[in-house]
């Protein structure tokens, strides 16, 4: 029998205690939700778990034995990896770090500012700022990347960390949660109390309001941080030398020359294996804490 | 009423240093604009002036004079709409525009869909391993674009892949995924893969907020869980439904980095596959910024169209709804 019908009688959870709920059902599985979540678990988990193995096979091993079977190579793919080209790989994941380290925390702090002032402040031009901000969330990227490209080599910044820095520090999105959150987390009394107390606007903002943000803004942080390390098209447009590539573009190098060296594939799936690791831990670390409710926007306020 | 609290604190001869209430007022009106000045600035900086570039540009070619060797012997020309018009006949640009369609008309349905039946599993009673399954389907979003693609695109390769090795014991046909009409199956699957969970915790973020009552009654009047589902939770979550249909449709419209990536592993990916790939190999293959420009100027405004277009026709929808 499938779930419906074992739902139609049972409790949801969080009822009214004490209410007639029917016959007692002991810890009813309902199987077709279940299956169909386990289904798609194993769809996202899958490429994840192949990784994993072939990264342990050797080049010879990668195309001959069978896919999920672990193979010897591991230390060795490791070895090779870490002398690649000096040690490059190691380059592009701290790259891949500072600018998404940096580039997320720089935009945290934009988008913190401009979000409580939108959030708090009756102005004139409020809205069209922020329907301006906003409109930068519609223009596809490439469009920016390209003119900015050329800017910045006038600017004579093309090619250099900040070309990548730089262009991502205002975050339409991280404007668009701050002030949701500011508007949710920061009464308007707190701020009045402090201007009668004295406090300059600029204090009020720091001392008062920033501390009541910051769960919210961990969220933004943490938003951007993987934005900033998943990009591929800026630094792919801004960045010559690959000193300089994140580890999106480092791989997509690797894989590019490994379309004529095959003994560059395991270098390529070793290294896949070891980006997608701090990101997954991050991940896991932080579902915890991260609220899932500010990443769609949706606070009850 | 706020300024009516504030003049009692600033009276003249106050014990306190207070700052009289004109400049707390003068402050308070001028301090968003404090407020707003870093993200104006890098508005303008990163966002305006190169749209306004960019436009610039498109409006303008290359005039070579002589054999165009030498200072002075290009220079740039007022060209009006001649490389927009060129570009919106380019057939090039115009068969990508349909491959990204296409893609997208098989994206952003089956991810929204797998989305919205995740996001109701989730919600179900007595459903089991809900937060493992929950974390196992958002986890892809931690991947990158480029390494999603990278990963599957091993997986497509007959040689390493698992489903190819599986086929071929059973003794089955092989599909060509990295070619003709596969091709869009392959792209599409990892714009789902990578796309479903997000969408999917969006979406049962607001299921979650619908109060248990709503059920309860219509429990009480004999409705099934999937009346319930079909008739309550999905017309309550509309909203966020729009939202998550917005942002796939923008991001089907720039899809760039896993076409890129698959690139290598296949002769059947050109170099302007989508549109935007086509901007880019004019502007660094070709050297042809104009273009380039003028092909990413369409791009813009179509998007615009596009969105907004879509924003009213959903924006109606909802006040009929209301309105009934």
């Amino acid at each position: 029998m499938s779930s419906p019908a074992v739902r139609k009688t049972a409790p949801a959870a969080g009822t009214t205690p004490g209410t007639a709920q029917g016959p007692p059902l002991r810890r009813r599985i309902a199987l077709v939700p279940t299956l169909t979540l386990l289904l798609g678990a194993i769809y996202c988990l899958l490429p994840v778990a192949w990784v994993l193995i072939a990264a342990t096979k050797s080049g010879s091993e990668l195309f001959s034995t069978f896919t999920f079977l672990p193979g010897t190579g591991f230390a060795d793919n490791l070895s090779d990896l870490n002398a690649y080209r000096d040690g490059i790989y190691w380059q592009w994941m701290g790259n891949s770090a500072l600018y998404a380290g940096v580039g997320a925390l720089l935009s945290t702090a934009v988008s913190a500012i401009s979000g409580y002032a939108l959030a708090i402040y009756r102005f004139k031009g409020r809205e069209a700022v922020f329907n301006i901000l906003m409109a930068g969330v519609l223009m596809p990227p490439v469009i920016l990347a390209i003119p900015q490209y050329l800017l910045m080599a006038k600017a004579d910044l093309a090619d250099s960390y900040w070309s990548v820095l730089l262009p991502l520090v205002l975050s339409p999105y991280g404007v668009y949660l701050s002030r949701i959150y500011a508007a949710a987390a920061v009464p308007s009394d707190v701020v009045e109390a402090g201007r009668m107390d004295g406090a300059s606007e600029w204090r009020i903002f720091t001392r008062i309001a920033l501390p009541m943000m910051v769960p919210g803004l961990v969220t933004v942080f943490l938003f951007q941080f993987v934005a900033v390390w998943n990009n591929f098209l800026l630094p792919y447009i801004m960045l010559s030398d690959d000193e300089k590539f994140p580890i999106t573009l480092g791989l997509f190098t690797l894989l590019e020359q490994g379309a004529n060296t095959p003994a560059l594939y395991t270098l390529v799936i070793t290294g896949a294996l070891l980006a997608v690791i701090p990101l997954i831990a991050l991940f896991l670390v932080i579902q915890r804490f991260w609220s899932l409710d500010l990443l769609s926007g949706a606070v009850k306020s | 009423m706020t300024s009516a609290r504030r003049r009692s604190y600033g009276v003249k001869g106050a014990p306190y240093a207070h700052p009289s209430p004109t400049t707390t007022l003068k402050r308070a009106r001028s301090a968003p604009y404090f407020f707003l000045l870093p993200a104006t600035i890098l508005f303008a900086l990163f966002f305006a002036l190169p749209i306004g570039y960019a436009v610039w540009l498109s409006l303008h070619k290359v005039q070579v004079k002589g054999l165009g060797l030498g200072s002075g012997a290009r220079s740039e020309v007022w060209a009006g709409f001649e490389n927009h018009t060129d570009a919106l006949t380019d057939s090039e640009l115009l068969d990508g525009a349909l491959r990204v369609l296409g893609y997208g008309a098989i994206v952003v349905p089956v991810m929204l869909g797998l989305a919205l039946v995740f996001a109701l599993m989730l919600d179900s009673d007595k459903v089991r391993l809900a937060p493992f399954t929950r974390l196992a389907i958002f986890l892809p979003y931690a991947v990158p674009g480029v390494v999603a693609a990278l990963l599957w695109g091993f997986l497509y390769l007959p040689d390493v892949s698992p489903f190819y090795f599986v086929l071929e014991k059973l003794g089955l046909p092989q599909p060509e995924l990295l070619d003709g009409g596969g091709l869009y199956a392959a792209l599409s699957n990892i714009a789902i893969w990578g796309g479903t969970g997000f969408n999917m915790i969006v979406i049962y973020t607001s299921l979650q907020a619908i109060p248990a009552e709503v059920y309860e009654a219509a429990k009480l009047d004999g409705a099934t869980p999937l009346q319930i589902a079909l008739r309550i939770k999905i017309p309550m979550v509309a909203s966020s439904l729009v939202l998550t249909f917005f942002f796939s449709i923008i991001a089907t419209l720039q899809v760039f980095s896993e076409p890129t990536t698959l690139k290598p592993l296949t002769n059947s990916v050109s170099t302007t596959w989508s549109p935007l790939m086509k901007v880019h190999r004019d502007a660094f293959g070709e050297g042809d910024i104009y273009s380039a420009a003028a092909g990413a100027v369409i791009i813009a405004v179509a998007t615009l169209v596009l969105s907004f277009g879509f924003l009213r026709a959903a924006n109606s929808r909802t006040k009929q709804e209301a309105a009934r």
